[in-house]
């Protein structure tokens, strides 16, 4: 179990289904993932200039997404957990908790630069190379090898 | 106005934002997946280039729906660009728009902006910082942060989970820091 021993520094994306899936199942995926992308274009959120405006305080509208994003988050995973909602496959709902490590703190100032550089986190990334961007391709290959590097170069971070 | 040209305008942020937490209890609800993006990342390499590295070796099938929706995310951006498309510029604010004009910005006509990121920009000094440097602080850090905008501050503080609320606010941290100090010399090579 190697999903067990990297949930100590990286609970993220490990699958909390224990029903296997076949891979016509995955498509629901796909279409959730073309309406958050249709989103991000539309509301320009993609944009390099909405996240320096968002840096430079110069307008509500990143602070607004992020924040009512947010609310509707919590309060659905609220309705969630108080009225115990299961999976359309009847499975219980499981959220992995976060546990805290250096990483947040080192990792996310990193981040922070990244994203203030190049205007993306990682979803929109995708979403530009959609819209045409196709030179962000690179920035995209860049970052699964800053990915792969953090893999490889781990054990000597502190966390 | 009918509801093709109304679609056709940028969305403002009461409609993006609440469609975005949405996203949360969608992904919960249709196969209990917690939303998260950057870990498209790590499936990448553990399904291309696992090199013998620990961190790579798990069954990256099973999280494959994960790369399905960032796959459905850049189809998502062709269509927004392609059939929904506003005509007109990104509106900026006027002291973005002025201040980016300084360092000869001045074309606002796509999301992306062309003059800092094209095929001919990669092979400046500035080009190559921020399409390459960036995208790999980008990958590096969400790594190492354990999430990005979307595994932290969206589903993470969801869950008010409070490592979560730390990452999120060393995001903002690292970009104001970037983006009001060390970007305009950046900007100026």
């Amino acid at each position: 179990m190697n999903n067990l021993e990297n949930k100590n520094t990286d609970s993220e994306g490990i699958n909390a289904s224990h029903k296997k899936e076949t891979g016509f199942a995955n498509l629901k995926y796909l279409i959730v993932g073309i309406f958050f992308g249709i989103v991000f274009v539309k509301a320009e959120i993609i944009s390099w200039f909405r996240i320096q405006e968002m840096f430079h305080l110069q307008s509500f509208f990143m602070y607004g997404v992020i924040g009512s994003a947010v609310a509707v988050g919590v309060i659905s995973v609220f309705i969630i957990k108080k009225f115990n909602i299961k999976t359309l496959q009847g499975e219980k709902i499981e959220i992995q908790p976060k546990t805290f490590s250096k990483g947040q703190i080192y990792g996310g100032l990193l981040f922070g630069f990244g994203w203030a550089i190049t205007g993306a986190c990682p979803g929109p990334l995708f979403a530009q190379i959609g819209t045409g961007a196709t030179v962000i391709i690179v920035t995209l290959l860049s970052a699964i090898a800053g990915t792969w590097f953090y893999g490889w170069i781990k054990d000597k971070l502190p966390h | 106005m009918n509801l093709l040209e109304i679609i056709q305008e940028p969305w403002p942020w009461y409609i993006a934002g609440p469609l975005i937490g949405l996203t949360v209890p969608i992904l919960l609800i249709i196969g209990n997946k917690s939303f998260g993006i950057s870990s498209s990342l790590r499936h990448i390499c553990a399904a291309c280039i696992p090199s013998n590295i620990s961190f790579f070796k798990y069954d990256w099938k099973k999280e494959s729906w994960n790369l399905f929706f960032v796959f459905g995310i850049f189809l998502g951006g062709v269509i927004g660009a392609y059939f929904l498309s506003n005509p007109n510029n990104v509106q900026i604010t006027p002291e973005l728009s002025e201040q980016l004009a300084s360092y000869g910005i001045t074309d606002h006509s796509g999301l992306v902006p062309a003059q800092l990121f094209s095929w001919e920009s990669l092979l400046t000094l500035r080009g190559f910082i921020m399409i390459v440097v960036g995208g790999f602080l980008v990958g590096f850090g969400t790594r190492y942060a354990g999430g990005c905008t979307s595994g932290h501050a969206i589903m993470g503080l969801s869950n008010l989970q409070w490592p979560s609320l730390i990452a999120t606010i060393c995001f903002m941290i690292g970009g104001f820091v970037m983006s009001l100090l060390i970007l305009p010399y950046i900007l100026s090579l």
